[in-house]
Formats: structure tokens, sequence, C-alpha cells
């Protein structure tokens, strides 16, 4: 078996092959290794995009809005990069949309450790593949086939606001039978408490 | 009273860092202390009278076992080499995580002798290889087999009956990724596996001797006395690949390099020396000498530099005997002052590593220190500004910014990964093609690129919005934050230039190993000797923690 750390160095130097710079090819060998650990195809993915970069066209997005359009097809390294660099103001948006994204599984690890940054899960919709990304600690998602997507049209992210996936209600149940933990005071230890026997007001 | 930390800008120049010692710090040492109570074993050793077959040894404590499976293999004298571009070795190992089964053995057979072509897996640790010093090994089994004992006098003069050419961990050759054992309390200090294997191949030096000597002669042979054995080591020969690790390590270069500053401030900041613990230092200092004189190379630069540290001790003990009183307050900040004001660097740092001898309770807690995560800081904190960088650029980098790279002699050196073996290899960019194909290691230079790219720019604008048009100089821009938070990140000094010596960098790292007896071959790969001195592995339970001057040799 392949290790991490080869998959995260020929990544790398692969991807300074092609014509990226040593920064961004940092930045792939260590998106390549985490694809790969969360059981995303990750290699076959970047292989498959490395063997067509320079042959085809790609589009950036440098700067991103709302919408983001294009008649040729974004490189998703360079616009991850950039959604990373930007994701200050990018997660201002609360929702963008990317038209024509090469190779979209490379652009997951950006949009996952972006997720870390900026404190937020997010949701993201490749055509008709889910993925919720939690804080870059796991990707939950409803795409295990494991293949090549070379080609996404259509792409929705969704930042999303940080608030509990339970009821007041379930909560406080919970918490009732965790007070089972606990043990009545007596008197005696309350006055013996910490800062028992002081004034305040000295 | 309270002492400052060194400054980086005068402690990590290339000649400075290329004048460090092994020290208490060193990995070999503290492998030791961390293992000392597990048990040894040696659990399998099936060689054939010439000495060629499997051995398998472990150390086991608790539930965890860790094995060194090696193989002796037979190879002509034209095929031994120490070169990396070498394909057949006198033995081969590997640290297996565990027992190995039947089938772990079989599958290691056909690999662990091919090295860097074979395919090791998460089971496997640590992967090496080593040769014989033909003339000690010949020696001490012809001795042997006729019922002597080696020529000691011989034996000094090279230190060990084999020297590893190579010892990869985490995750090269399929071994496995450090993220799978780094939560192992006993492997907290850096290197500890690989340092398990260099110790447990020193043992199967020793059995490998004695075994072909009783085969050779089983009427006359007698064993290796144990003290010519604790006074051999394992001998190593490294090349430039060890230098770009350094470079590509930055937060655990700060780390080892903290702690020994720490230590030493520690040290400084001591009022009153104990008698024991002045004991302790001079006893150290006066045994390591034999170290010093024994240090034999044919290297006119190492040469020059262990005359002046000869010469530099001789003062120095003199001064501490006829001039010194360590009844005066701070009596190590007041030897160091002097050792500044009177020593060259060779010399001031083998003080440095002298101070430490007495005291663990400063050296210990640093020990699980000098590991590090280098992932943590990986990420570029994008929402700092242009203004705040270049303070950084300014602050933690003034010397590098010195250097001006319009000189040829200045840019002349790019370092490579070489084709054939895939090692880094560094040529002058005026005379060799490849220049295009330059690893990122020349950090000075890409700093000073950064500097100036960013010295005009709006205070105010976000890294994150500079990067979009610069990322050409995005590595750069991520080592200066981290530099920000790891004063000891970065060599302050020129990768690429003219008088660049790589084995500076070597010497580093091999002095945190804990080598002695540095011998550069050449200015791009040097020889050393690891654990010489040390306890045997029947010695672990009580041995003496300052064995590395117990050396007869």
């Amino acid at each position: 078996m392949i290790s991490f750390s080869e998959i995260e160095t020929t990544v790398k130097r692969a991807t300074r092959s092609v014509g990226f710079s040593w920064g961004i090819a940092e930045e792939v060998g260590k998106n390549i290794r985490l694809l790969e650990m969360f059981g995303l195809p990750g290699i076959k993915n970047i292989n498959q995009y490395f063997k067509i970069y320079n042959n085809e066209n790609f589009e950036n997005i440098n700067v991103y809005a709302k919408a983001n359009f294009s008649k040729k097809f974004f490189c998703p390294i360079i616009s991850g990069v950039n959604f990373f660099d930007q994701s200050s103001t990018i997660s201002e948006f609360k929702q963008i949309e990317i038209n024509n994204l090469a190779f979209p599984l490379l652009f997951i690890p950006f949009v996952s450790r972006t997720s870390e940054i900026i404190g937020k899960r997010i949701f993201l919709k490749i055509d008709n593949k889910e993925f919720l990304f939690n804080f870059n600690q796991s990707i939950y998602s409803n795409y295990l086939s494991g293949d090549i997507v070379e080609k996404s049209e259509k792409i929705n992210l969704q930042f999303l606001e940080n608030k509990n996936s339970f009821s007041e209600n379930e909560w406080s149940e919970l918490y009732k039978i965790s007070e089972n933990t606990f043990v009545e005071e007596t008197e005696e230890s309350k006055q013996k408490a910490a800062g028992a026997g002081l004034t305040d007001n000295d | 009273m309270k002492i400052e930390l060194r400054d980086p800008k005068y402690l990590m120049k290339l000649s400075k860092l290329g004048s460090f010692h092994q020290s208490k710090l060193s990995f070999l040492r503290s492998f030791l202390n961390e293992f000392k109570d597990w048990e040894y074993k040696r659990d399998l050793f099936e060689l054939n009278e010439k000495g060629y077959g499997r051995a398998v040894y472990s150390f086991s404590k608790n539930k965890r076992t860790y094995s060194l499976v090696c193989f002796a293999n037979e190879i002509s004298d034209e095929e031994r080499s120490d070169r990396v571009i070498a394909t057949k070795w006198d033995a081969a190992f590997a640290l297996h995580d565990g027992v190995p089964t039947k089938e772990d053995l079989e599958r290691l057979a056909h690999n662990v002798p091919k090295q860097e072509v074979g395919r090791l897996s998460y089971k496997e640790l640590t992967l090496s290889r080593a040769n014989k010093s033909i003339r000690m090994f010949n020696h001490v089994v012809e001795s042997l087999s006729k019922g002597n004992q080696p020529d000691t006098e011989l034996l000094s003069k090279v230190g060990y009956l084999y020297r590893t050419t190579a010892v990869y961990g985490s995750g090269k050759f399929g071994l496995a990724d450090r993220f799978r054992i780094k939560n192992r309390e006993e492997i907290f200090g850096p290197f500890r596996l690989e340092m398990m294997l260099v110790y447990l191949v020193r043992q199967f030096t020793f059995d490998q001797v004695n075994h072909i000597a009783r085969y050779k002669n089983p009427n006359t042979a007698v064993e290796l006395d144990q003290n010519i054995c604790r006074n051999l080591g394992i001998g190593n020969s490294t090349g430039l690949g060890m230098a770009p690790f350094i470079v590509n390590h930055p937060m655990l270069l700060n780390n080892w390099i903290l702690a020994r500053e720490t230590a030493l401030k520690k040290i400084r900041e001591i009022k009153e020396a104990s008698k024991e613990e002045i004991s302790i230092f001079k006893n150290c200092l006066v045994k390591s000498l034999k170290n010093v004189t024994s240090w034999n190379t044919d290297s006119d630069f190492q040469n020059k530099k262990i005359k002046q540290l000869n010469e530099d001790l001789e003062k120095f003990i003199k001064f501490l005997n006829e001039e010194f009183s360590f009844k005066k307050a701070f009596p190590f900040n007041n030897i160091y002052i002097w050792a500044e004001e009177n020593l060259n660097d060779e010399c001031i740092e083998y003080i440095v590593s002298m101070l430490m001898e007495p005291y663990d309770e400063i050296t210990k807690p640093l020990i699980n220190k000098m590991s590090s995560d280098e992932d943590q800081y990986f990420n570029i904190p994008i929402n700092r500004t242009i203004e705040e960088l270049r303070n950084i650029l300014e602050n933690k980098y003034s010397e590098v910014l010195k250097i001006d790279f319009k000189k040829k002699e200045n840019n002349q050196n790019f370092w490579f990964i070489s084709k054939n073996k895939e090692e880094p290899r560094m040529a002058n960019r005026y005379e060799i093609e490849g220049s295009n194909l330059e690893q990122p290691l020349a950090i000075a230079r890409d700093i000073k690129k950064l500097y100036e790219t960013i010295f005009t720019l709006k205070n105010s604008l976000k890294v994150g919005k500079f990067l979009k048009d610069n990322n050409h100089l995005r590595h750069v821009v991520r080592r200066a934050f981290i530099t920000e938070k790891f004063p000891y990140a970065e060599i302050q000094d020129n990768t690429i230039g003219s008088k660049l010596m790589p084995i500076d960098m070597l010497r580093l790292k091999l002095s945190f190993f804990g080598a002695i007896k540095f011998d550069p071959r050449s200015d791009k790969w040097l020889r050393i000797c690891m654990f010489q001195g040390a306890p045997l592995p029947i010695d672990l339970k009580s041995f003496d923690n300052h064995w590395i001057y117990n050396s007869l040799n």
C-alpha cells in the first residue's frame, strides 16, 4: 500500500511539474492526502486532470462572486486556492454557485479546510452529489462510487450557520439524565466550599 | 538573573550550526533512557556458517513489541558501495511493529534486501541497510576464530564493524505513516524508532562476528569481549539527502534548537552549582577529551576545526583550573560569557553540550518537546496584512535580506532531485542544466524576492488578496508566518551560495542524533559513528548516563 506520506510528496512534485508554483504544489499535496484519508478518489482524479491539464484551456475564478460562470471549465486547483484565500469574504455570501468546474473532487479539500478556518459547516452539491463538510474533521456524503468526476456543470455551496441539530427539549431531557451523576451536597460541605467564611467585601 | 535565549540571527548561521555537538538531548541518548526498562530479546538467529541468513531482535513492554528483522546477504567486494546508488548491501533491516509472523518474514525477505525498490507495509516502521567495514570485520573474525581478541588500537581507528548508509522512516517506501504511531508515549522524542533500529543493528554485528568465528574454528574460537563491544558503535555514511530535511521541517528544526537553547538559558540562570554538579561537569569534560583526540579524519576542513577545538579546550581547561571560581554566583553563565569572548564556535558549542551533563531535571522535560506536527501551521493566515508580513520579514529575516542575490556567487547553486535515485543533489546553475526544476530550498533568495515584491504595497492589503497574483511566492509566505511563531525555524543563511558547505547542514542534524567523530569525505558527504561507548542490551537496566564519554577509543 502507498503511504499517505508518499502520496503527499509525489502529488506535490507532480503538481509542480505540470506548471503550478511550489506553494500551490504544497497545497495540492496536502489536499490529495486529505481526500485519500477521507476515502475519496484523490489520486485517480488528479492523475486524470494532469493528463489533460496542459492541453485544455481552463479558466480561473480569480475573484469570487455569488455566481461564477464561464463557458470554459474552471481549473479546480487555482479556483480552489482562491476560494481558500478569499474564504472570509466568500462566506459572507452565505451561498455561491459555480458553473462548469473541471474535476470538482479536486476542489473538495479546499472547501473542507475552509470549513475549519471559518468555523462553519459547508454544504456542497456537485450536480446530484452531496457533501457536508464538518470543520475538516469529516466529510458526510452520498457519493460513494469512487469514480473520476471529470466535469460538473452546476455546483452549489452553502455556508451553514452554527446552530444545534437538536431541539431545546431534547437537550433538556438529556441534561436531566446526566444529572443522575450529581451528588446532593451536605450543609457542612456547602459551608466549607471555596470562599466560605470570608467576606467578599474586603 | 534572567538570561535571554540566544539570538536566532547569530545562532542560525550555517557555520555555527555546523559546529554543534551531541548532548544529553541527543536522540540516541534519549532513546536508551526511554527503552532501558523494556525487555530485550534475540528471538531468531538463523545464519549459516558464513554468517548469511536472518535474525530477529525485539524490545517489548506490556503488550507492545518492536522487532528488528535482519537479513545478512552475500555480496562481492565489487558490489559493496556506501553510495545511495548501490543496489546490494551486506545486511538489510526493517523494524516491524509487533511480532512478525512467518508470512511477514517471508514478505520482508523479498522486499527488505531490495531497499528503495522493495515495498514495505504499514506494519513496518523503519528501514535500513549496512555494509561491513571489511578491514575491521575480517580482522575481528580472524582474531576471534584463533582464540584472540582483536587489536583494539586498530578498532579504535574506525570504531565500528558495520556502516549504515541510509535509515528510512515515516511513510517512505510504504512504511507506516507517522500519524499511525504518533500517540505512543515511548516515541514522543524524535527519531526514536530510527535510533532503535541502529542500536539493534549494532548488537547484530557483534552476534554475527561471534557466529562466523565459531563456525570457522569451533575448537579455538572465543567471543568478542564485551568491553570491546561497548566501545564499538555503528558507522553511518551520510550524503546530501539529509540536508533538505532541516529546511523542509521548519517547526521540527525550531523545536530541536529551542530545546537546546532553553537548556542553556536555564543552566546559565543557575545561581549556585552543587559540588556534585560541578564534579559531573568537570568529569564529563575531561573524559570527553578522548572523543576529540581519537577523532580521525582526512578532511582538511574538519582537521582545522578539530585542531582549533583541541587548542580551545586546552585554553578552557587551563582557565577552569587556574582562574575560574565556581563560588562566584551564576558560575555557568560566567563560563559561557568567557567562552563567547575567548573561544571559537566549535568549542563554544562543545561547552554548551557539556553544561547540560549535570542537569537531568532541565533536559528531561525538554526531550518530549522535540517532536513537531508540521501540519499545524500549514494554512496561511490569509486575513493578516502586508504590513504585518513586511514586519515579520524585517524582524526575522534581517540577515537574509542583506544578501545580494544579483551577485553570481550568491546565486550559484541549485538543489534538485536526481532522476536515478530520487535523492536531493546540488549543482552549479551556471554549469549544469536543470535549474528550471529547482527544489524550493533557496529560502533566503525567495524571502528576499517576497520582501522586494511587497515593499511598496499598501499596508492594509490582506495576504489572501496578495496571493491571488503572487502564488509563485506562496511557499515563502507560509514560511514567514511559521517563523513568526517559531524563532529557530529558519536557517539565517544562504543555502545556494558558492561558499555553502552542505556538510554544515548534515552536521547539525547528526549532532542532534547524537553522532560523534564527524568525518567529512568531501563538502557533500561524511561518515560518523553512533552508539560508540553505549551500554549493551544486557546493561540497559542500569547504566551510566554519561556513557558517551566512556569510550576507550
